[in-house]
């Protein structure tokens, strides 16, 4: 099975996403910014980094990409999208996940290891994790996850929150001056995924953490999840 | 055709949490300024825009800062006017939502 992922000029951590596939025992295929073609991949990933130099707003540019016209139908038609850290912002841009990406409320980028906690085990995107929190490295300036109210009680209500950050006892990281919470996010959310289910964003770097020799293989939980997903719809299809 | 300079105003909504605006008041006091509070910062984009008239070229604006400029989530726009070359010069000012 191929699963794709999306290189911008300024995506740095495409590389990582490919090896994390690779690791996880798929083919990985790489996806040029200028070519709305996906190649028949069962999956995306839009990868960490800096797209198009994150001029103007974080991911906007991004959106209005050849490849993004792939990606608009791709999730449309149920395929699976995952958008990780500058990923996220550009799902996010392209209005295909909820809500908006601020600065860090500190001001500071933050690059640290941070714990997440997935908030439901049934979803594409979370149904190899154990549950237990994930500690993975998130590295951005812009994480700060906005939505209105009334979004945030829809998301929660819809299991539309996937992932948390949390404090080492393990509960959400709510008080936006945590340090647990690393960039503000409202009701700590560190992922978000749209009403389908098929398309989500998240801010932490799971394909960092895929494998020991990188320090954990934590973040392999989310890249079987997905990847498994993946192959199931493709199976369906 | 003629040109058209506009100028694009963009802030954080009201409400929505303003770091940068924060860090500016934070650093007042070191000024000994006390009576400034409020501050919000935004980006200000300049464009020049050719077109029939002085409405379609407020149309093309309108559209970007909607689409591109601004993200209607998290910010405001105000568009202004700054110079049409073609005819006097207006400092017409025109506010978008």
């Amino acid at each position: 099975m191929r699963i794709g992922v999306v290189t911008f000029p300024g995506s740095n951590s495409d590389v990582d996403a490919l090896n994390a596939l690779a690791v996880a025992g798929v083919e990985p295929v790489s996806l040029w910014h200028e070519s709305p073609d996906l190649h028949g991949v069962a999956g995306v990933i839009l990868p960490g980094g800096f797209a198009y130099g994150d001029y103007l707003r974080a991911g906007v540019i991004a959106r209005f990409s050849p490849v993004m016209r792939g990606v608009t139908d791709f999730a449309a038609k149920g395929g699976l999208v995952l958008g990780i850290c500058n990923g996220f912002q550009v799902l996010a841009e392209s209005r295909l996940v909820p809500g908006a990406l601020l600065r860090n409320r500190s001001l500071r980028f933050a690059s640290k290891i941070i714990a997440i906690k997935p908030q439901r085990l049934d979803s594409a995107f979370t149904n190899k994790a154990t549950g237990a929190p994930l500690h993975i490295p998130v590295a951005h300036g812009e994480g700060c996850y906005y939505a209105d109210e009334t979004t945030l009680d829809e998301l929660e209500a819809k299991g539309q929150i996937l992932f948390r950050y949390v404090r080492a006892d393990g509960a959400p990281a709510l008080d936006p001056d945590d340090p647990a919470n690393p960039n503000g996010s409202l009701r700590a959310i560190a992922g978000v995924c749209n009403e389908a289910g098929n398309v989500a964003g998240l801010m932490p770097h799971p394909e960092r953490m895929s494998e020991s020799i990188l320090g954990s293989d934590d973040g392999m939980q989310l890249i079987r999840s997905f990847v498994d997903s993946a192959a199931a719809w493709e199976t369906a299809r | 055709m003629s040109e058209f300079r506009f100028a694009v105003n963009v802030l954080p909504k009201p409400g929505i949490l303003d770091p940068q605006g924060r860090a500016v008041e934070l650093s007042l006091p070191h000024l000994k300024v006390t009576t400034v509070s409020r501050v919000r910062v935004g980006r200000r984009v300049e464009l020049t825009v050719t077109a029939d008239t002085k409405s379609a070229a407020r149309a093309v604006v309108d559209g970007l800062a909607t689409e591109l400029l601004s993200n209607p989530l998290i910010e405001t726009y105000a568009i202004e006017l700054m110079e049409a070359t073609s005819s006097a010069v207006s400092t017409a000012k025109v506010t978008g939502s």
